[in-house]
């Protein structure tokens, strides 16, 4: 069936809301006002506001509420309105979220999922555009998700709601509306699996989110100057799909990493760091990535196309390669 | 009449259960002492928060709480921990970094938990543990439990920013939480008055979002049970949470490495307030009104001190983790 990306992520938390009380959705504008993207379209309908929580502008206190709640032996699904505003919550998820388990030796648990669009969408300034992925994948304790279509974003969302540890998953404001191919019926992609997107021999292009519609661009147009390049979504950026990545390169010997984010300690440098551990030896050139601008995000339309990786950047990566 | 006198009538509590307090505020008391050896002796190591001085807080408010009702706290967590009932042996064994103790070494002094007991942690960012307070008493309105959660913190978290949002979420949605505020009058060395602008009156920020708060003597361990009760009794009833400001004392520094007076106080403003010390205060009107004698007491430093040297002993003989343990619980499978 065709979903877009917001039915496929309003199908995955209604279908796991019908099968587990414990789970409950909290954050900005949830119920009421359907989300600010409105993917919890018809919830507070179905399910109550007992479910679907509306709370005032605190994301420390709702994000720290919900750990809390987790910790009680609940299932908070909360929204960040955007992830940047999860900088304000960040306390809540990196020295309580992600280390209680540890501190307390394996007594407490936290399964949490927290999810809402990062990156960038069009002119909305410095502090709503950011890509803040390399920061959640830093910290132990936390799994970190950025699905790119609807059936993987429907797939995954459910594996996270039913995973025990807290996730962070990563949406875009972008994709919301694009619409995709997406398995009839209760499914789950696993958390960890990334996927071949695209058949190729000759370069292999990672990227994820909105950036895997980039590579794809950039491969089809490739093919017709009879370059084949593989892409893959990592899907899941920790734990990384290492595997899928290295047996792509020992194949096209070639890689290029796409993402959005900030180049310097992004997380393309973290993915080149482990092939070139795993596959040296396979690698016929130096591993190239395209990645953000280091700048805030400008307003105007033309300095935030130039802030953000685009097709001749990814053509031209590949190319220097060959 | 003093102020304990005129609780014991109203109270009616009888001499086991006087005794019992004293006793849990003496096992905290001397296994802190015990505690700040073993750290001279480098048997502990990193940060050592020191209760001693408020042990009245801890004792006084968990003898209001069920078995299954919730206890967290922040990093100076050793008293809360024991009040709730932890095993005294698991305690010093975390302190240790042994693979016995509560949360196997991995936690350490400021944060202990002992899920058997429900006491759900110590959390060492000032504030941060207040919103999942909030959530626990969350979970169990949402689950139509007939709990609480009492969470304790100094008073020096009250200025953050995620207690207020904690307080306004937990007021909004009257969540069955009693918010205990320790008001040892330092925030490590800077005293309340540089710190907060209604420190004459630290409860009057919780009023300000129409939580029920009051002030209580922290020193006697029968005001702070008293007013506990009377608190959770309301929370239990449904009535949104509560604020209770336990005015107290710190005797020792903020850590073991901050001196008792010195910089900042005076020895004469310790020594002050140690003539209101709690332990003393307990026993001397039990004794007042033949509800203790001497040799009760000297019983139960006996029975207290042979705790604490088992406490020892257990944490000396067990094993450290073995590195083989470092990936464990990171993530749960």
């Amino acid at each position: 069936m065709l979903l877009s990306y917001r039915e496929a992520l309003n199908q995955a938390m209604r279908e796991e809301m019908r099968r587990d009380q414990r789970i409950f959705l909290i954050g900005e504008e949830v119920a009421y006002y359907q989300g600010a993207f409105k993917v919890s379209k018809g919830f507070v309908e179905e399910f109550g506001p007992q479910r679907v929580i509306d709370t005032p502008i605190t994301e420390a206190g709702f994000t720290g509420l919900a750990i809390g709640a987790a910790m009680a032996g609940l299932h908070p699904i909360v929204e960040l309105m955007t992830m940047n505003f999860g900088i304000l919550a960040l306390d809540q998820i990196v020295n309580n979220a992600a280390k209680i388990r540890y501190m307390s030796g394996g007594q407490l648990s936290v399964p949490l999922v927290i999810r809402g669009p990062g990156s960038a969408a069009h002119q909305l300034g410095a502090q709503h555009s950011q890509s803040l992925e390399a920061w959640f994948c830093h910290v132990p304790g936390l799994k970190v998700i950025a699905p790119a279509t609807p059936h993987d974003a429907k797939g995954l969302l459910r594996s996270a709601i039913r995973d025990p540890n807290p996730v962070i998953f990563i949406e875009a404001q972008l994709l919301y509306g694009t619409k995709g191919e997406v398995q009839e019926g209760e499914y789950t992609i696993p958390i960890g699996v990334a996927e071949v997107k695209r058949v190729g021999r000759d370069v292999t292009i990672v990227a994820y989110s909105k950036m895997l519609f980039l590579a794809l661009e950039a491969a089809d147009q490739l093919s017709r100057e009879g370059i084949e390049a593989e892409v893959i979504d990592p899907r899941t950026l920790k734990p990384l799909d290492l595997q899928t990545i290295v047996l792509s390169v020992k194949k096209t010997g070639r890689l290029v990493i796409v993402e959005e984010g900030w180049r310097f300690c992004g997380l393309g440098a973290q993915i080149a760091e482990s092939v070139y551990s795993a596959a040296f030896d396979h690698l016929d050139a130096p591993i190239m990535r395209v990645a953000g601008e280091e700048v805030p995000m400008p307003y105007c339309r033309p300095l935030e196309d130039a802030a953000i990786p685009d097709l001749p950047r990814v053509m031209e990566a590949v190319k220097s390669l060959l | 009449m003093s102020q304990l006198q005129v609780v014991f009538i109203m109270t009616g509590m009888d001499r086991a259960e006087l005794l019992s307090l004293y006793r849990q505020m003496l096992l905290i008391r001397r296994f802190e002492e015990k505690s700040a050896e073993m750290y001279a002796l480098a048997k502990i190591a990193g940060f050592l928060h020191l209760y001693i001085g408020e042990e009245a807080i801890a004792v006084g408010a968990m003898a209001a709480l069920r078995p299954n009702d919730y206890a967290i706290s922040a990093y100076r967590d050793h008293g809360h921990c024991l009040a709730r009932g932890a095993d005294p042996g698991k305690v010093m064994a975390e302190l240790f970094g042994k693979a016995t103790g509560l949360c196997k070494g991995k936690g350490g002094s400021m944060h202990l938990v002992d899920l058997a007991h429900r006491f759900m942690g110590g959390y060492a960012i000032v504030g941060g543990h207040i919103p999942l307070a909030t959530g626990l008493a969350f979970a169990i309105k949402y689950q139509a439990l007939d709990l609480v959660t009492a969470c304790f913190f100094g008073e020096g978290a009250v200025p953050s920013g995620q207690a207020h949002e904690a307080f306004n979420l937990a007021a909004l949605w009257k969540l069955p939480v009693i918010f205990v505020c320790e008001n040892n009058r330092y925030g490590m060395g800077t005293p309340v008055e540089r710190a907060i602008a209604l420190y004459a009156d630290v409860a009057e920020t919780a009023r300000s979002y129409g939580i029920t708060a009051e002030r209580v003597d922290g020193m006697d361990v029968l005001a702070v049970r008293s007013s506990m009760d009377k608190a959770v009794k309301q929370v239990r009833a449904g009535r949104g949470p509560w604020f209770i400001e336990a005015m107290t004392y710190r005797y020792m520094g903020h850590s073991m490495s901050d001196p008792a007076h010195g910089h900042y106080r005076t020895k004469e403003e310790v020594e002050e307030h140690r003539k209101r010390d709690p332990l003393l205060l307990l026993k001397e009107s039990m004794v007042n009104q033949n509800l203790g004698t001497e040799a009760d007491f000297k019983q139960l430093e006996r029975d207290v001190g042979e705790v604490v040297a088992a406490a020892v002993k257990f944490a000396e003989d067990s094993p450290f983790p073995s590195p083989s343990d470092l990936y464990d619980d990171v993530l749960q499978e």
